[in-house]
């Protein structure tokens, strides 16, 4: 079993901790992981992207040229990766701030609302963390607990407030994956 | 009967190549009699340049490593970075020090790497023939300054010595000469002087040697002696540059 | 690969900050303080080299890090490091170029490495990993070959492999001091005659004897040192050929053709000097067809047409100037060969991919 993902969108949104956060926590499980980051010269405001690839087996390319899960932050993510999703594949998306139309009919496509749960939560940079939680849903791949257990490991989770919130985060990411995947289904 | 006079021992019983009249060798006898003096042959590592030094390794009875031209204090660096508990001692010409290498020079001494330069100055690229160098006085002769160094045209000689003065790492720098007896006296005070330097682990530490070259310069040996002693020193005067090793008090 | 180096007993490292290659530098600065070793940062690539050539004069193990425009400086330096006949490593994490290029991840410094770039007659071991786990052992084991040859080895990497993350399983710590001694370095001449380490070999016999002496050693590291891999080789009719993360692409394009049904193999060199051409030359027994993938204009090539000597067509893809082509790009071209030779079975559906980009 092979998943490989992408994940999209500006400089500053945290899109390369996501995918370092889920390639570790892959690790942690026990899988081959390879995370390969890319960004521009700048150091914030500019594009960033990561890709991410989990296997049982070991890892041919690290790129990947059609992806099973595409995280889109943004809009121009939107218009650079939507077409690269394979077939049967899922886009996960900010519907806060992609508003572009997807012309897929063969995907999948989650919707979290970051910005507002995030605001919800009481603090606006655990956006990235929810989409976190939105798609070890969507995989079934990434346990929540491994997930905490990785976050504390990087430093994000090593004060108990912190911490909490940010459990708090990925579980919000899960439900919300959860709710729009089964309304997808029952469509 | 008793000895009054023999070869330094950390020179090698080996004839020098160097043409007659040349400063090499009274500055390769000095700078092997304070490696003596010191008790400092054993862990004595000597870098030499590209240039008619090049071949210093037959002489000094000490572990040498022969350098890139102009890179011998990055070399040196290497080496005692590894070896801090050994003396390391450049040995390098105008052109090396003051031209291709200037970069390293004034690094290695911004650094305040504990070594040991010893920069000989002639005025001239003396094993290729005579081309201008670095320190070429105004109107010399050379072989690519026809009609003598024009500042204008050629740049002005470079007082690389003056300019490591502003390193701040730079402890001890000091300009000799071995155009007179009592040049070479207070020429071998000064090597020792810079050796010592690094004995105590003060910093970085140079002594430049006005020396002659009469072969590319053209002159006999006594007129290049002369020479050296009168016009050389208008350009580069013989003093003490930078002194904070608070050895001397007066 | 700071750490593999730290691990491999080296605790001296010099070098000068270059995109795409700076976590090295930043890496051991802090590192080699931790287990009592000295990091510099020079001026500029020369003199890091030249410190580099001073420690290992001195006997330890020794390394420089930097990408292609600062490799060029260095290019002097390592003539020198053959011509003395040093142990040193250097790495080179490759970027689009020439001239100031760009920083994205390429190839092209592949006759820069395999070929000298320094002057004179030498050879310089090249190490090319494709994942972080080998840039992990094949560092650990650059020191080794360092040693063993007294011979500068080089890392060729690329921006992607500096920037990538797999996981990795480290080798125990080496102390230097556990280290076999050497006994050509200059540490001072105590109850020993005084030792000289030169390149400068005025008298042309003495210089030809120096030279064969070293063509001797490279013919060992020749015999002894070629390291290759092969990747579904046992039934290819076509197969590519690629190294570094070219090869990590390849083998995801390889995948996806056999999914077709196209007998598609991959062979990897490992060393990139000494390259593989026996392997290849026996490989053109049964196979007809190669495909060379490298991210350069067509450099590693030349050396497969040299290797195969005719017995096979060489087919290039090269894609220079820090493009990193998806496995699909290179799927097609597979296809495009593959179908254009007729190597498909006779009963093979058609299922083409497309012609040549």
């Amino acid at each position: 079993m092979t998943n490989k993902m992408i994940f999209a969108g500006f400089g500053g949104q945290g899109v390369l901790l996501m995918g370092f956060i889920t390639a570790l926590t892959a690790m942690r499980q026990g899988k081959n992981v390879t995370y390969l980051p890319a960004y521009g010269a700048e150091v914030r405001g500019g594009t960033a992207n990561c890709t991410v690839v989990i296997s049982d087996e070991e890892i041919a390319s690290p790129v990947a040229s059609n992806p099973d899960y595409v995280i889109v932050m943004n809009n121009p993510s939107l218009v650079r990766f939507a077409n690269m999703v394979a077939p049967g594949g899922t886009l996960l998306i900010n519907s806060s701030l992609v508003h572009g139309e997807i012309k897929r009919d063969d995907v999948t496509v989650v919707p979290v609302p970051l910005n507002e749960l995030a605001h919800e939560l009481g603090e606006d940079r655990s956006a990235n963390v929810i989409m976190v939680g939105a798609l070890a849903q969507a995989t079934g791949v990434l346990s929540i607990e491994a997930l905490k257990e990785a976050l504390a490991e990087t430093g994000l989770g090593k004060k108990p407030k912190v911490l909490e919130l940010n459990r708090r985060a990925l579980e919000v990411g899960a439900n919300t994956a959860r709710q729009a995947l089964a309304k997808e289904k029952s469509a | 009967m008793k000895k009054v006079f023999e070869a330094p021992k950390s020179l090698k019983d080996n004839l020098f190549h160097y043409c007659p009249g040349c400063g090499h060798s009274i500055i390769h006898r000095l700078v092997a009699e304070v490696i003596d003096e010191l008790g400092i042959q054993e862990r004595t590592i000597g870098v030499p340049p590209a240039g008619c030094a090049v071949l210093a390794y037959n002489y000094f009875d000490v572990d040498t490593g022969e350098a890139p031209h102009g890179r011998a204090l990055a070399v040196a660096t290497g080496i005692k970075r590894v070896l801090a508990d050994h003396v390391v001692f450049t040995y390098q010409g105008d052109g090396d020090i003051a031209a291709i290498g200037t970069a390293e020079s004034i690094h290695a001494a911004n650094r305040g790497e504990k070594v040991t330069a010893i920069f000989v100055n002639n005025g001239t690229y003396g094993m290729t023939g005579g081309q201008m160098a670095p320190t070429t006085l105004p109107g010399m002769g050379s072989t690519t300054t026809p009609g003598g160094r024009d500042v204008v045209r050629d740049g002005a000689p470079l007082d690389l010595t003056q300019m490591l003065a502003e390193a701040k790492g730079s402890v001890f720098l000091e300009r000799v000469s071995v155009a007179t007896p009592k040049g070479i006296r207070k020429a071998k005070k000064a090597i020792k002087k810079a050796f010592q330097v690094q004995l105590d682990g003060l910093g970085f530490a140079l002594v430049e040697v006005l020396s002659p070259c009469p072969t590319n310069w053209k002159m006999d040996p006594v007129a290049a002696y002369e020479w050296t002693d009168k016009e050389m020193t208008k350009i580069f005067p013989v003093k003490v540059i930078k002194d904070i090793t608070g050895y001397d008090k007066d | 690969m700071g750490e593999a180096a730290v691990r491999a007993g080296c605790r001296y490292y010099f070098g000068y900050p270059i995109t795409p290659q700076n976590e090295v530098p930043e890496y051991m600065s802090g590192r080699l303080l931790q287990v009592g070793g000295t990091f510099v940062q020079a001026e500029s690539e020369l003199a890091s080299v030249n410190m580099v050539i001073g420690a290992a004069m001195a006997g330890a193990r020794v390394m420089t890090s930097s990408s292609s425009p600062g490799v060029s400086l260095m290019q002097e330096g390592i003539s020198y490091l053959a011509g003395l006949e040093l142990p040193a490593v250097i790495a080179n994490v490759v970027r689009g170029g020439p001239g100031l290029g760009n920083i994205a991840p390429a190839q092209s410094d592949y006759f820069q490495a395999t070929r000298g770039g320094g002057h004179g007659d030498y050879r310089t071991i090249v190490l090319a990993p494709a994942s972080c786990q080998e840039l992990c052992d094949l560092t650990f084991k650059a020191f080794d070959l360092a040693d063993k040859y007294r011979n500068p080895v080089m890392i060729m990497g690329d921006g992607m492999m500096g920037q990538m993350m797999e996981p990795v399983e480290f080798p125990e710590l080496i102390d230097p001091a556990d280290l076999p001694a050497k006994d050509w370095t200059i540490t001072g001449a105590k109850d020993r005659p005084s030792r000289v380490i030169l390149s400068l070999l005025l008298n042309p016999k003495v210089l030809e004897d120096h030279n064969f002496k070293l063509v001797r050693k490279y013919d060992a590291v020749t015999r002894e040192e070629t390291d290759w891999e092969e990747y579904m080789l046992e039934d290819a009719r076509q197969v590519v050929v690629a190294y570094g993360t070219a090869a990590r692409i390849a083998k995801g394009a390889i995948k996806r053709v056999r999914e077709m049904g196209l007998k598609v193999g991959l062979l990897r060199p490992k060393t990139l000097w000494p390259f593989p051409d026996k392997p290849l030359k026996e490989l053109t027994r049964v196979v007809r067809q190669l495909l060379v993938f490298e991210m350069s204009a067509g450099q590693m090539v030349e050396d497969v047409r040299l290797a195969v000597e005719g017995q096979a067509q060489v087919h290039l893809y090269g894609r220079p100037g820090g493009v990193i082509p998806t496995p699909d790009e290179v799927a097609h071209q597979i296809s495009h060969y593959y179908y254009q030779a007729g190597l498909m079975d006779k009963d093979q559906p058609s299922g083409r991919l497309g012609g040549a980009a």
